[in-house]
């Protein structure tokens, strides 16, 4: 149980971040750090003690692998988010570099002002 | 960049294209996959282009290029779903069923199994490899600059 | 090892708090990679070598698309906290945030006990039985991913290529337009 409180410290560190920071970049890693704390948590509600990682050995019966394999499900969709991570992090940085075109500034407390 | 940086980048880049297409491969026997075999395949490519500089890297494999790889990979993958769907149209198909497996299937722990799991494979590392050179080179193209006074946003395509 | 992943966890949330409060925006995208490194090792721990074989290599373009990018031209870097209501707004919500998430946390399952050995017809059983006979590969997750959710990897192509194709259309070529204005 103290795993599940140290992940959701992990992401309130994110959300603070998101919060309190001015700088355009250090909002772009908070939400990186986040997504990661996310994924972490998907993956511990998964685990199952004392078994193995769902691929199959060779001669292995099909009982002893049902029955010492962690679930395989929430792997899967979080290869998926984190791919799609990465897909909206590389779009994050085209806004801020155009952000910065325009304005000059990667401030978002500037940028509120300067409208034009 | 110095000579070591370059030599070696030399070296090791045809070992990453290697473990790259490995990985990709042998998705349904090991660990790996579509998403992590494209992804190391495309850093081969960055590596090149922060070695040698970007003109050398758009020789080997230009940008529009990885464009139409990008997209060529994702009508794959969709015309692989539909396929089956034609092709076993009385048999009970559904989107996406494994029609290679239904009629040829192989034998486990083997390279040529698991129907259209290792095609699916190859048609997804195509398409991330596409996508995240073409992420990585739009950012090494752009600039922003300040031109008497104003600021100027250029996108340069030719050399350096 | 349920010691050594609380440590690992912990370091990380020694480095997200030292990159969100340092100066140097260097430093901070260097504990972003540390924070990226101790989640590969945990993921390792918890016996997934799928997802962290995935995350690191994801971790180091993430890691080269923000130097490259951005950090090269920032002449003069801002850093420092918004104004004094942001920031105790920030840390009032972060604080509800935990008590509601202890409320909640109360009532989830051990770790180390998932939720689908309570259910005798969950889709995890089904995968797990089915998927040498059904698909032959002996990678769980490869079948699940792309034989008995592609759907799903479609969903995730499709997220990427307009990703990129955003990007594409955010970054033309303006000069002309610029000079004649």
């Amino acid at each position: 149980m103290i795993i599940y409180f140290l992940v959701l410290i992990l992401f309130s560190v994110g959300v603070y971040g998101l919060l309190s920071q001015k700088n355009l970049l250090k909002l772009i890693i908070s939400l990186s750090i986040m997504e990661s704390a996310v994924n972490l948590f998907l993956i511990c509600a998964g685990y199952r003690q004392e078994a193995e990682a769902p691929i199959m050995s060779l001669g292995q019966s099909l009982e002893v692998f049902v029955g010492h394999s962690v679930d395989p499900f929430p792997q899967a969709m979080v290869i998926t988010a984190i791919v799609i991570g990465l897909g909206v992090l590389a779009l994050l940085i085209t806004i801020a570099l155009r952000l910065y075109h325009r304005y000059g500034t990667f401030d978002i407390t500037e940028i509120r002002r300067l409208k034009g | 960049m110095s000579l070591i940086v370059k030599t070696i980048a030399r070296w090791v880049v045809g070992f990453i294209f290697l473990y790259g297409i490995y990985t990709m491969v042998y998705g349904h026997l090991t660990p790996g996959g579509g998403f992590a075999g494209g992804v190391i395949l495309a850093c081969a490519y960055i590596l090149i282009m922060l070695a040698y500089g970007r003109g050398f890297a758009f020789r080997n494999l230009d940008w529009r290029i990885a464009r139409a790889l990008d997209s060529v990979g994702g009508i794959l993958f969709l015309t692989l779903g539909v396929l089956g769907m034609i092709l076993l149209m009385d048999d009970g198909a559904f989107f996406f069923v494994n029609f290679i497996q239904r009629s040829l299937p192989g034998e486990p722990f083997h390279l040529f199994n698991a129907g259209t799991i290792p095609i699916g494979n190859l048609v997804i590392g195509i398409k991330v490899m596409g996508a995240v050179f073409v992420g990585f080179a739009l950012l090494s193209m752009v600039r922003v600059y300040e031109f008497r006074g104003e600021r100027v946003f250029e996108s340069r395509e030719e050399e350096e | 090892m349920f010691e050594l992943l609380a440590l690992i966890i912990i370091f990380m949330i020694l480095a997200g708090i030292l990159t969100i409060e340092t100066e140097d925006l260097v430093s901070a995208v260097v504990s972003m990679g540390a924070v990226g490194f101790g989640l590969s090792v945990c993921f390792i721990l918890l016996r997934a070598p799928d997802v962290a074989l995935t995350n690191i290599v994801v971790e180091v373009v993430v890691l080269i698309l923000l130097l490259r990018g951005t950090i090269r031209l920032g002449e003069k870097t801002v850093s420092g906290h918004r104004d004094l209501a942001g920031l105790v707004s920030g840390i009032i919500l972060v604080i509800l945030f935990l008590i509601f998430g202890i409320y909640a946390g109360v009532e989830f399952p051990r770790f180390g006990e998932p939720g689908f050995l309570r259910f005798e017809d969950s889709a995890s059983w089904y995968y797990l039985r089915e998927a040498l006979s059904r698909t032959g590969a002996v990678n769980a997750v490869s079948a699940v991913l792309l034989d008995f959710r592609a759907y799903d990897t479609l969903g995730e192509i499709i997220v990427l290529f307009t990703a990129v194709l955003g990007s594409i259309a955010l970054l033309r070529k303006k000069l002309k337009r610029d000079k004649e204005q």
